[in-house]
């Protein structure tokens, strides 16, 4: 008999995604991934949008018309909610990279704020936006 | 968590991405410099939203903006690279697929980034010519 059994030990697996119970940090954490991915399509439509200004009177009319039709404000308001999530979200990340917020109680609180913080802030600037074209 | 990883592994000090904590840090350095940027992108979007094509022709020259609009593409357009890099490796398995997706990633933020960067000076510096 050999010394020590060849290649490494069997290791415990996580169970898949599907037999946790839903809660509210996990929730975050795939609302973080997700609103990163919304906002890497808002980055391209920020980078159409200085395109289309660059290219001229024609094509910006065109783009904003774009942007203003249902489906492109719908679009707008899931990257607003999206920014503030992620931002919001974002800092409570930066506070656990430090090494604070990892109690559950608090972990709790703080996403439950980025949810709320996101949800307020986003129906605030629309509200802007809308009173402001009246 | 320790307690998981063999010996080997916690020598050698690398996760799935198979390199040391550089990404690490420049995603949170350029998550640092987003955080205002992004409010003032959002700020900024309001205004425009209400402007029409010279407003925002003469908006994105004045040196502040374009400049702002410049650094939000360059530093969003990395922090998106290095965030959908890790949601790719993370998984997407399978050799093939996750080098094309790696490469499709990067393809499209450099040339997202590249086309807003360009179309920032076209607008900001050729703008007058309108």
């Amino acid at each position: 008999m050999t010394e020590s059994s060849p290649g490494p030990a069997a290791r415990p697996l996580s169970p898949h995604v599907l037999h946790w119970r839903w809660h509210l940090t996990m929730l975050c954490s795939i609302l973080h991934r997700a609103t990163g991915v919304a906002l890497y399509v808002g980055a391209l439509i920020l980078a159409g949008w200085v395109a289309a200004l660059a290219t001229g009177p024609g094509a910006y009319a065109g783009y904003m018309e774009m942007l203003a039709s249902p489906l492109g404000q719908l679009v707008l308001f899931g990257l607003t909610v999206s920014v503030f999530y992620h931002l919001a979200s974002g800092i409570r990340h930066l506070v656990w990279d430090v090494g604070d917020g990892f109690d559950p109680k608090v972990a709790d609180a703080t996403g439950a704020a980025c949810i709320a913080f996101a949800l307020a802030a986003a129906v605030g600037v629309w509200a802007a936006a809308l009173l402001g074209t009246r | 968590m320790d307690g998981y990883r063999t010996g080997l592994a916690r020598a050698r000090g690398l996760g799935s991405a198979k390199h040391g904590a550089g990404h690490w840090i420049a995603e949170r350095v350029s998550a640092i410099a987003l955080a205002p940027l992004s409010l003032w992108a959002v700020w900024a979007a309001l205004r425009l939203s209400r402007t029409g094509y010279h407003g925002a022709l003469a908006w994105l020259g004045s040196p502040i903006n374009a400049v702002l609009v410049a650094v939000l593409l360059v530093v969003g357009f990395w922090h998106m690279h290095a965030g959908l890099r890790v949601v790719i490796e993370d998984y997407i398995h399978a050799p093939f697929s996750k080098t094309a997706l790696l490469l499709l990633n990067l393809a499209i933020c450099v040339l997202g980034a590249g086309l807003g960067l360009f179309s920032v000076l076209k607008a900001a510096i050729g703008g007058s010519a309108y």
